[in-house]
This record gives C-alpha cells, sequence and structure tokens, in this order.
C-alpha cells in the first residue's frame, strides 16, 4: 500500500532523514517510536507530503506520490490525518468541521455528508456535540472529533501524529480505545506515539527510528521483551 | 460667560445657517465619503492581491521549487510598499493629480486613486500578518484533508484571520477618511474645503470646527459598525 525509497529530508544542512526503506501493507497497523528528534513525526509528515522529501520516492496504492505531476490533493483524501494538537477548525462547529472537506470537494452532498457526520459522531460516543464548537470541548473530544473529521474522506490509511501526546492524562485512554476500535475495524494505521502500552497491544509491527533511519523493527512481542539494537535497549529502559 | 455663548451661537448661525450654507457642507460631505468608500474599496483589493502574493511566496520558500513569477511580483510588491510607506500621502496624492489627472478639472479621480493606492499598502502589510498568525497546523489540517492551498485559504485561513485583522482594518479606514482631507489640494471640494472657502467669507473658526464635528460623528459610526460586525464574528468564541 505505501512503499518508501530511500527517503531523505534535509530542514537546511540538517539532515533530518538519512534514508528511510519501508513498506506498508494494507490491514497493518505500524507504531512508530523513538526520542524526540530521531525523524519519526517527519518520516511521517512525509507520507502525504506535509513535509516535501528532499529526494527518494513514496509509492501509495501504486501511484508516485512524490512525481510533482501527480495531484497530491486527490491522493491525501485517501491518507487520513490526525495531528497532536487536534487542529479542529474553531471557526466552525463540530458537525460543519466534519462535512467540509467532504461537501467542498464534491465528493458527497450536503445531506449525505450530513448523515455521514451524525454517524461518525455517533461512533465516536458524541453525538450530542454536533452543534458544539471546538473551544467548547475537552483535548479528549476534540482529538476524537479530529480523527471523526478524517474518518469523514473514508481514508485507506489513517496516519496519527503522536495523537495523545497534548492530553490530559486522564484524556489519554478515551482516544486510544478509539483507535483500537478503529484497528480492530481493519483500518491501515501508522502511529507515531510514546504510548508503549498501544504499541505493544495493538501494532502488527513497531518501528524505531534513530538519528534519522529505522533502527530496528519487529513484531510487538519480540520488540519489546527481545531488544537487539543498543540504542533501542537503552530507549526502552528509559520508557517502559 | 453668556455673552461668549451669544457670539459663539452667532457665529454657527452665521457659518451653518446663513444663506442655506449647510448645503455646501453636505455637498463637501459627499465627496469625502465618495473618495473614502473609493479608496476603501480599492485599498482592499490592492491589499488581498498583495497579502497573498507576499503570504504564498513565503510559503513556496519552504520548499525549492518557488516558480520565478512568484519571486518577481513578490519583488515588486516589495518595492511598492517601501515607497508607499516611505513618502507622505500628500506628495503621493500631487504627484498622481500634477502626473496623470492634471487634464481633469475635479479632482476626485486622482484622488480615489491616489489614497487607495497609499490605503492598499497599509492593507496589505495588516491582512498577511493576520493570515500569518493563523497557526500552521489549521493549513496543515485543510490540506491533509485534501482541500487546494486556494480552498485552505478561502474556506479556513480567512474567516479566521478576518476576526483578528478587523481592528486594524477598521483603523486603517477610520485614518484614511481623516487622510482625505487633503484632497482639498487636488481641486476638490470636499467637506475641508468647503469650510475653508466658507472661513473665508465670515471670518470664524465656527466652519472648522463643523467640519471636525462631522469628522466625529462619521468615526463614532464606523466604530459603532465594527463593534457590531466583531460581535457576529465572535459566535464561535462561546463556552
Amino acid at each position: 500500500m505505501i512503499d518508501v525509497k530511500d527517503l531523505h529530508k534535509y530542514f537546511g544542512k540538517n539532515e533530518v532523514l538519512k534514508g528511510v526503506n519501508e513498506h506498508i501493507s494494507k490491514g497493518e497497523k505500524v507504531v512508530i517510536i523513538g526520542a524526540s528528534g530521531s525523524g519519526k513525526s517527519t518520516f511521517l509528515r512525509c507520507l502525504n507530503l506535509l513535509e516535501q522529501p528532499t529526494s527518494g520516492t513514496i509509492t501509495f496504492e501504486g501511484t508516485d506520490i512524490t512525481d510533482p505531476k501527480q495531484n497530491i490533493n486527490k491522493l491525501r483524501q485517501k491518507m487520513g490525518m490526525v495531528f497532536q494538537q487536534f487542529n479542529l477548525f474553531p471557526h466552525l462547529s463540530v458537525k460543519e468541521n466534519i462535512k467540509l472537506a467532504p461537501v467542498k470537494l464534491g465528493i458527497m452532498t450536503n445531506e449525505q455528508a450530513e448523515k455521514k457526520a451524525l454517524e461518525l459522531l455517533e461512533r465516536v460516543g458524541l453525538p450530542d456535540k454536533a452543534n458544539a464548537y471546538p473551544k467548547q470541548l475537552s483535548g479528549g473530544q476534540q482529538q476524537r472529533i479530529a480523527i471523526a473529521r478524517a474518518l469523514a474522506m473514508n481514508p485507506d490509511v489513517m496516519l496519527f501524529d503522536e495523537p495523545t501526546s497534548a492530553l490530559d492524562p486522564e484524556m489519554v485512554g478515551e482516544v486510544l480505545e478509539l483507535m483500537k476500535e478503529l484497528a480492530e475495524e481493519g483500518m491501515t494505521m501508522v502511529v507515531v506515539t510514546h504510548e508503549m502500552g498501544f504499541a505493544r497491544s495493538v501494532a502488527t509491527r513497531v518501528l524505531f527510528m534513530d538519528q534519522g533511519v529505522i533502527a530496528e523493527q519487529n513484531e510487538p512481542e519480540e520488540f519489546f521483551t527481545n531488544p537487539q539494537h543498543p540504542r533501542l535497549r537503552e530507549f526502552l529502559s528509559k520508557v517502559l | 460667560m453668556n455673552e461668549w455663548f451669544a457670539t459663539l451661537a452667532d457665529d454657527f448661525y452665521g457659518a451653518f445657517i446663513e444663506s442655506d450654507r449647510w448645503k455646501l457642507y453636505f455637498q463637501g460631505l459627499g465627496k469625502t465619503l465618495q473618495i473614502a468608500a473609493g479608496a476603501v474599496i480599492l485599498g482592499i483589493v490592492i491589499g488581498i492581491v498583495i497579502a497573498i502574493i507576499k503570504v504564498s511566496a513565503k510559503q513556496h520558500s519552504n520548499n525549492r521549487k518557488c516558480p520565478i513569477i512568484l519571486k518577481i511580483l513578490e519583488k515588486i510588491c516589495d518595492i511598492y510598499l517601501t515607497v508607499i510607506r516611505g513618502t507622505p500621502v500628500m506628495v503621493q496624492l500631487l504627484i498622481i493629480y500634477a502626473g496623470i489627472f492634471v487634464t481633469m478639472t475635479d479632482g476626485t479621480i486622482a484622488a480615489i486613486v491616489g489614497f487607495g493606492i497609499n490605503s492598499g499598502a497599509y492593507v496589505a502589510e495588516v491582512i498577511r500578518a493576520g493570515i500569518q498568525s493563523i497557526d500552521k497546523g489549521q493549513t496543515e489540517a485543510g490540506r491533509s484533508l485534501g482541500l487546494t492551498s486556494g480552498q485552505t485559504m478561502r474556506l479556513i485561513i480567512l474567516p479566521q484571520a478576518i476576526r483578528n485583522i478587523l481592528p486594524a482594518l477598521f483603523n486603517e479606514f477610520i485614518t484614511l477618511l481623516k487622510e482625505t482631507s487633503v484632497a482639498g489640494y487636488v481641486a476638490v471640494q470636499d467637506i475641508l474645503k468647503v469650510a475653508t472657502n466658507i472661513q473665508n467669507r465670515v471670518y470664524t473658526i465656527a466652519p472648522l470646527m463643523i467640519t471636525a464635528i462631522f469628522y466625529l460623528v462619521l468615526v463614532i459610526l464606523m466604530t459603532q459598525v465594527q463593534k457590531q460586525i466583531e460581535r457576529r464574528l465572535a459566535q464561535s468564541d462561546r463556552r
């Protein structure tokens, strides 16, 4: 589904990604962990070109998305993204947040989008918040709405960029629970997170990024119980 | 004290009521409003165009493929901003009138163009700052959903930016309205020009006081409009 070849990214003279190769198949739940500055968020953001890679190719469903001739907007419709800071649109109600993209992109009529929005709100457990504004909601609720907004486009893959890092501790659970449900329904997911419990229980594969490369990857059981790379051992000893 | 009031009333009578002079003030006021409204519209159009050029040039500077045409446009905008903000509006107005519109006996068009071009520079900076005050995450959220950069700007960034822009923008409109009082120098019969004409007849300061009151009322009205709009835009702030 997603194929990354020799991905490099520079910010100025600073090389953040130093040749990442990775293949993500349909249905996989890939969790990326690593210290801050290891390049994990940059890698995730390159997958839908929020960061323009300096070199290398990313193929999504058979299309090379790094090719400037490709319509990136079309491709992004199939890749949902959830941000650390939620990034809900504060001037729109919850329902309008969810409906905006499907309606404006001509994918759904207003009525279809309305129906979809209410279904999604039901699904994320916030049916009574349809007409609320983002500022009236808690962080956990906002993030669940943000997930619903991404799902409204019927994406083939969901990218999560530290979705629980900006939340108060008591709200982390509700968001992780929702993500877990999503995983069980078969959604392909790529998740950058510091939640090791989530990685262990939900991931089909865990990647450890260090200094701009994927230093180690494995199934969660092996990954956590039998780490090979010294940097990963050191990292796990600090976070577990 | 009574005498003072009597003189004042006399002065105002002479400057406003006598010979139906009040009609002249309202004619002058009409001219002032015409110039101010024309200049505001021209200024907004110029301001939006420049702000969008500058913002998109800045966005593109982050990735390597910045179209050359955008760089040229940005340079032109920078020169425009520097020149317009670096010289007095009065000098600009006289140059435009003498250089381009000198064949016209009525300087109204020259005044609209002159003040519009001047205001555009300030409006551009206000709008640019407003757009850039919106968190980058908003753009990223819009683009990640598949919206184009134009749609993201129109549906997500501008509606939020307008709220931040509004106070500074109205400030600029108010300044502009008052600045149009120098339009008399390019043969426009605006309210101040009318007042000074009358002053040359009655030899009191009453015409100037009357003019000041007209401006004051206009500015108070504009402030009320601003408050109304701000109240309406504050809807999503409810908690």
